[in-house]
């Protein structure tokens, strides 16, 4: 069916042919159509002379509507040069000039030359034209072992709006086999190419279709839709995820699945199937990562050098035709690779479309996120396409970064070009997210402590919180008790030092000044300890505090006692050995005394 | 002058020290838990380290899902969720059906993620609400224990739980299952319960309720709580430890517990009406006629309180009589006695073997074998006892509950494999308890070695007095304070019985150090080897967290010659089924698959795990046991596009369909009783080789195991039954390969659409269609090319 309307376009368009709009002649058009891969890609080089008296500066390019609504890429150099220059862009075709004079289902575009061609001067340039969909599987549904069979067709004679005078064709397939070609006047066969022509001198829009049947097992992966997200963080990394939606676009499969086969012809590359997909990463990608809806993918390849980083990756299945898969690629590029800096202006240079190698991308969403606060947004891309922007809340993001979002359709390797994305971003708004945190943080800190000190009660007459009210006083009041208990311990430290000073030296003054300046501070303490104690008295842990004020007070009679004893016998000089009997017995009553006290201090200490 | 300085000085800091040593330890302990709780979180993620952060095996996919729809809908939507995926064409009430505790936690904690912008997938919080969770439980194993014998004992039960095994296998990164919530809700509740025992305050009752809630909403395992807690207030009460407390630990419990529980729409008025709740209410009613008594008995003189109790009983015990008798018809008229099939299980083990091959199909509700012991609780096992004993030392109201909780919980491990789970908080308690006192000991006595001789030492120095008289003194000197000290608190006010009732444990145990103390070698050895099985035991939870427990089921890993072979062919057919299949058909699989398929695949399956109709269940069993064309006209009945079955014949993956199949023959037949066991087995067993009956070689699940399987080897040798399969050559008639996955281990079929209706030329095709498809494809496509 469509085949005949093909015929049909082509035969109308010749009817139609009418004298060309210009004076421009083409010399010379060789044509080499690669049908190597499922991406039909068209390089040919023109030779434009001027004829008439103007000097002309636009060529126009024509295509019938049916290839035109599959042509992807389009590209005009000149010959053998290399500096390229872009002239037309695709997906924005300039239409004809006097639309009454050009016949239908032809779509134009034209190309501007460097410079104006004036009356007999000729230029050579070269047109490379990518076309999607355009090898027709056929038949359309194989079995699983099956070849693959596709079909292309085009025009013998190259469709141009101008007089062409010398043209030839060649058309390289992957293979030798071929199913079947049509035959015109002086058509080769040489291997995995068929050659047409020379034909000289044809009118203008005069065309010959021919059809070339042919094998082709590679693999047609074709992604539905790719959705790339650039996501730039200014510490130091640029974060690419891509999400794949893909189908194999050659023949459906039908009949029964068998893994015999595949599994036997494993060292073949079987027919069509897609078994892996070739990814050329930028050379430091790291952190790579390949998974699906429901967890990782473990087939898959990394391989990597100062060049570039090959990823090779295997869909969980191999896909036959019509077989869908989704997945998700993902990795980081250092930030530097791809963010520069210019006139105030930084701007991420990246890749614009998929690093995967030969595949045809329906849709493309790109979307580029720039860091929060980035502002003076705008876009350098190589080619047209829809762009808008939205905002996205991420990590701890307060008003959500900015997007900006490119879409493109049709989309084959060529497009892989560099694009630009210029902003204006404030180094110290990389700050927010850490002191948002660390400010966070401290306020709950804060939060705490005002918990623990605020009183929370609502009832403040309540038994119980009367109760753990008096409580913490009475704990309040032991706890002094228990302060002045130790300091009391400490003056009998002082004592008992000063004593161990009498033995050594036998200044009895020292000693007595001591025991006096003691005395003075334990008077204090017991003034001190009075109100304590009346407060206590009615406190349930009473009679532990009484029982250790008591211990206390018998502890320094005893002490004093003792003191006042090895005074005296220094006073008296009696005998070392003597004193040291007297003193014993004191000592005995005193550590037990001492031992007692410690234990109740202990006790209450705990309270 | 200096050094009498230094000493007083030294005096009062040892003084301040002891308050500072107290706010140290808190601070201590506080770090420790800190630890305990990064440690019980990370060693769970060996799964994602060694694998990846994926939801692991079959529940938590159902789960998963759910938490997806969660998520996405809100959850208005998710109560009144009808799942037209599964079950078909039934169809499955999910909101009403399922325990959504914790559905609802990784729901909220998802939604409060993702307000404060931190866009974590539902995925992420999914894996990694398990470790999360059991960092919790271990903190509520400290709370607990420590209610029951103090800090020490917490932080060791904590650290024993963090690592237990038995748990690690429920909880690791990606096990979203009930039970990773269910631990903590299980071990919180008991220590909210002991805390209101100790404290008797009503606030703690309503948080225990609360927390009894929550566990409803999580779990089915709160039977547990309902029937242990009364049991060990009867107990409490039967020894005469009866006290306010107790009656308010409990009876806001039942009350509002029941209240709460009825509000989960999967329990509803069950918690009123079936006899797992009935021993919550008998004790109620028993503990509120102990309180009568008590009051009673307390504006009674004795006399007159012994004429009332022979005229209550002899009165009230008829009356008894006849509601027992009128409470025991009405259960006995139910046919499974008002108890659930699971619970009758536990209670007689044979009981689902008998009655409901379902659940005893289910191999985590078999019991479990003795190395199981060792494998999940490992040293607990041998620590539990010395714990029990620990617990009786000086026994208190919590004290026994530890000791009832250990003592059923075995019981019930002992049924069912999967409550192993149950006992492992159980074990870890009592363990740390008796890991704590021995260390306690051991430590006390050390130091009493050690300071004692010192301190001797010192004296001797400082004075030449005979130490004999000192310690004498010493001795008749330590028993007062003892005295003292026990005589105290029963003149303080109950408020602060709690705290004062550790005093003088505390105060006694110091005593008995001093007296029991062993010798300082005997006691440093026995500390090594404490150390060394504490040691072993984490050892060996390492282990089994990173080898053992950590595989997620979905993906398998070998390791051979030529290094780490991955098995993920599971998800290979999932994700087939995903992509390449209309959205609406229809997945017939073993129910065991239902969960992953609808999850994974996002097709509508037949029957899954939640085994809600037996029948239906029959259904699938009886097709997959039947020949091909009864087999082809169930599924076509049911809409059934595609039948995926599990195959592990080629790799050697044991728990594959042709293992499970006895299960469906016994399933099938219990409800389609032309299905019978005995025709699959040759002499009582089972095999697929030579020996094979034509029944079991003729059934659907054989030949769509073994569907040209023959033609990998030559021989068919089957790696799981380490045998020669019995068919060998047979053809499909009425199903075609769709898809087999790259191990061979999921194997999709498609049902063939139905044939016209051409008497006379059925037969040809079916001859025609065996012919072509041993001859190869390639003539057949090349007749048919219209560029020929």
């Amino acid at each position: 069916m469509g085949i005949s309307r093909f015929v049909l376009l082509v035969f109308t368009i010749s009817m139609l042919a009418s004298p060309a709009l210009s004076d421009l002649v083409l010399s010379k058009v060789d044509r080499r159509i690669y049908l190597t891969s499922h991406i039909v890609r068209i390089s040919s080089t023109l030779e434009v002379e001027n004829a008439g008296p103007e000097t002309v500066s636009k060529v126009l390019l024509a295509f019938p509507d049916l290839q035109a609504q599959n042509l992807a890429y389009l590209m005009a150099s000149p010959h053998e040069a290399k500096a390229k220059f872009k002239i037309s862009v695709v997906s924005f075709p300039i239409d004809v000039v006097k639309p009454e004079d050009m016949p239908p289902g032809v779509t134009f575009y034209s190309v501007s030359l460097p410079q104006g061609l004036t009356m007999g001067a000729s230029f050579t340039f070269d047109v490379l034209v990518v076309f999607t969909h355009a090898l027709r599987p056929m038949p359309e549904q194989i079995g699983q072992a099956d070849i693959q069979l596709v079909l292309y067709q085009d025009s013998a004679y190259y469709l141009s709006p101008y007089v062409v005078k010398v043209q030839s064709l060649s058309l390289k397939l992957p293979d030798s086999r071929i199913e079947s070609y049509t035959t015109l006047e002086s058509t080769k066969v040489q291997g995995s190419e068929i050659k047409y022509g020379p034909y000289e001198n044809l009118p203008a829009f005069s065309s010959s279709p021919i059809t070339v049947h042919f094998e082709n097992n590679l693999p047609i992966a074709i992604a539905q839709e790719l959705v790339r997200e650039i996501e730039i963080s200014h510490w130091g990394n640029v974060l690419v995820t891509e999400h794949y939606k893909l189908i194999h676009g050659g023949a459906q499969s039908k009949g029964e699945f068998s893994r015999l086969e595949p599994q036997a012809r494993e060292n073949v590359q079987g027919p069509s199937a897609v078994r892996y997909l070739v990814a050329h990463l930028p050379p430091r990608a790291h952190s790579v990562y390949y998974r699906d809806a429901i967890g990782n993918i473990s087939t898959s390849h990394l391989r990597g050098d100062s060049k570039k980083t090959e990823l090779l990756i295997e869909p969980r299945y191999p896909m036959f035709g019509g077989w869908r898969t989704a997945f998700t690629i993902g990795y980081g590029l250092p930030l530097q690779d791809c963010l520069y800096e210019s006139e105030g202006r930084r701007f991420l240079n990246t890749t614009f479309s998929s690093p995967m190698i030969e595949l045809v991308i329906d849709t493309l969403i790109v979307k580029v996120v720039l860091p929060e606060g980035s502002s003076d947004i705008s876009v350098a891309a190589p080619f047209f396409m829809k762009q808008w922007q939205e905002t996205k809340i991420s990590h701890l993001d307060i008003v959500g970064r900015p997007v900006v979002v490119l879409e493109k359709t049709n989309l084959v390797p060529e497009h892989n070009q560099y694009f630009q994305v210029y902003y204006k971003f404030n180094r110290l708004s990389m700050l927010r997210e850490p002191l948002m945190l660390i400010s966070g943080i401290f306020f709950f800190f804060v939060a705490c402590i005002v918990y623990m000190h605020a009183d929370t009660s609502i009832s403040k007459f309540s038994a119980s919180y009367l109760a753990k009210q008096q409580w913490e006083e009475v704990r309040v009041a032991i706890q002094q008790v228990h302060n002045i208990i130790c300091r009391c311990l400490a003056t009998h430290d002082k004592l008992e030092a000063s004593l161990r000073d009498l033995s050594r030296t036998g200044e009895v003054q020292a000693c007595k000044a001591a025991r006096k300046s003691t005395d003075g501070l334990l008077k204090e303490l017991s003034k001190e300890l009075k109100p304590l104690m009346t407060f206590l008295q009615s406190s349930p842990s009473a009679v532990q505090v009484e029982e250790l004020v008591a211990k206390e007070r018998e502890l320094l009679e005893k002490f004093m006692a003792k003191h006042s004893t090895a005074v005296e016998a220094y006073e008296k000089k009696s005998g070392a050995r003597d004193i040291e009997n007297r003193i014993a017995l004191h000592q005995q009553k005193i550590t037990a005394l001492r031992q007692e006290v410690d234990d109740l201090l202990e006790f209450i200490d705990e309270i | 002058m200096a050094a009498p300085e230094t000493s007083t000085a030294a005096v009062q800091t040892l003084y301040t020290n002891n308050t500072l040593r107290n706010a140290f330890g808190g601070v201590l302990s506080f770090f420790i838990l800190l630890l305990i709780g990064v440690m019980a979180f990370s060693i769970r993620l060996f799964s994602v380290i060694k694998y990846e952060s994926v939801i692991h095996e079959f529940d938590p996919y159902f789960n998963y899902r759910v938490t997806q729809f969660l998520a996405k809908n809100g959850i208005y939507e998710f109560w009144n969720w009808f799942d037209d995926r599964t079950w078909y064409p039934l169809g499955r009430v999910i909101g009403g059906t399922v325990y959504p505790g914790l559905t609802l936690t990784a729901g909220t904690i998802w939604w409060l993620l993702n307000s404060l912008n931190i866009p974590l997938s539902v995925e992420t919080v999914c894996v990694f609400t398990a470790p999360i969770f059991s960092a919790f439980a271990s903190w509520a194993t400290y709370l607990l224990t420590k209610e029951v014998k103090g800090t020490g004992a917490g932080l060791t039960a904590a650290a024993l739980l963090a690592m237990v095994p038995s748990y690690i296998s429920r909880s690791v990164a990606g096990s979203y299952d009930n039970e990773a919530v269910a631990i903590f809700a299980l071990i919180f509740t008991f220590y909210l319960y002991i805390k209101t025992l100790n404290t008797g305050t009503l606030f703690y009752a309503t948080l225990n309720s609360i927390a009894y809630f929550y566990m409803v909403c999580s779990w089915g395992g709160y039977t547990f709580i309902i029937n242990l807690i009364p049991m060990h207030v009867l107990l409490c009460i039967v020894t005469g430890r009866f006290s306010s407390r107790l009656y308010i630990a409990y009876a806001p419990l039942v009350v509002l517990g029941t209240l709460l529980a009825a509000l989960v729409p999967v329990v509803g008025f069950n918690a009123v009406m079936t006899s797992e709740h009935f021993a919550s209410f008998l004790v109620f009613i028993i503990i509120h006629v102990v309180a009568f008594v008590y009051y009673i008995k307390g504006i009674l003189s004795p006399k007159m309180f012994k004429v009332a109790v022979t005229l209550v009983v002899s009165v009230g015990l008829a009356v008894c009589c006849a509601v027992i008798a009128v409470l025991i018809a009405l259960v006995a008229s139910s046919p499974t006695k008002g108890w659930s099939g699971r619970s009758l299980s536990l209670l007689d083990p044979t009981y689902a073997s008998k009655y409901i091959p379902i659940i005893a199909s289910v191999s985590e509700h078999q019991p479990p074998t003795w190395p199981s012991y060792f494998m999940d609780i490992n040293v607990l096992a041998f620590l539990v006892p010395a714990g029990i004993i620990a617990c009786f030392l000086p026994l208190s109201d919590a004290s026994s509950f530890v000791v009832l909780y250990i003592a059923t919980s075995v019981y019930f491990s002992g049924v069912m494999v999967r409550l192993m789970l149950v006992l492992a908080p159980a074990a870890c308690i009592t363990s740390g308890i008796a890991l704590s006192q021995a260390f306690d000991v051991f430590t006390g006595s050390i130091k009493f070695q050690l300071t004692g001789a010192s301190s001797n030492t010192e004296v001797d120095a400082a004075e030449t007095s005979s130490s004999t008289a000192e310690s004498q003194t010493d001795a008749v000197k330590t028993e007062k304070p003892e005295e003292t000290a026990k005589n105290r608190p029963s003149r303080k006010s109950k408020k602060k019985e709690r705290e004062h009732g550790e005093k003088p444990s505390t105060k006694a145990k110091a005593e008995k150090k001093r007296l029991l103390a062993l010798p300082l070698e005997s006691s440093v050895i026995s500390l090594l080897l404490l150390v060394l099985l504490g040691a072993f035991y984490v050892v060996h939870c390492v282990w089994a967290a990173a080898e053992a427990y950590s595989a997620p089921s979905i993906v398998l890993t070998s390791h051979s010659h030529d290094g780490l072979h991955v098995f993920d062919d599971f998800r290979e057919a999932y994700a087939w089924l995903r992509h390449n299949t209309d959205v609406d058909d229809k997945v017939a699989s073993w129910w065991d698959y239902g969960y992953q398929t609808t999850a994974m695949a996002n097709r509508t399956v037949i029957v899954d795990n939640n085994t809600w109709n037996n029948t239906h269940i029959a259904t699938v069993g009886t097709a997959m046991s039947s020949p091909e064309r009864a087999a082809w006209e169930i599924f076509h009945s049911l809409d059934v596009k595609y039948v995926l079955v599990v195959f592990g014949g080629l790799v050697g993956y044991p728990s594959d369909d042709i293992n499970k199949f006895l299960w469906m023959v016994r399933i099938g037949g219990g409800v389609f009783p032309h299905i019978k066991e005995p025709d699959y087995l040759r002499d009582g067993q089972y095999r697929i080789d030579s020996q094979a009956t034509p029944t079991m070689l003729n059934c659907l699940m054989y030949k769509l195991s073994y569907y040209r399987f023959v033609e990998t080897d030559g021989k068919g040798f089957d790696r799981v039954r380490q045998t020669e399969i019995g068919k060998k050559y047979f053809k499909l008639t009425h199903f075609e390969e769709a898809f087999t996955t790259h191990h061979w281990m999921v194997r999709i079929y498609k049902l063939k659409p139905p044939k016209n209706r051409i008497r006379g030329k059925t037969k040809k095709s079916k001859s025609k269609t065996s012919s072509t498809t041993s001859s190869p494809k390639r003539s057949g496509t090349k007749k048919k090319n219209p560029w020929q």
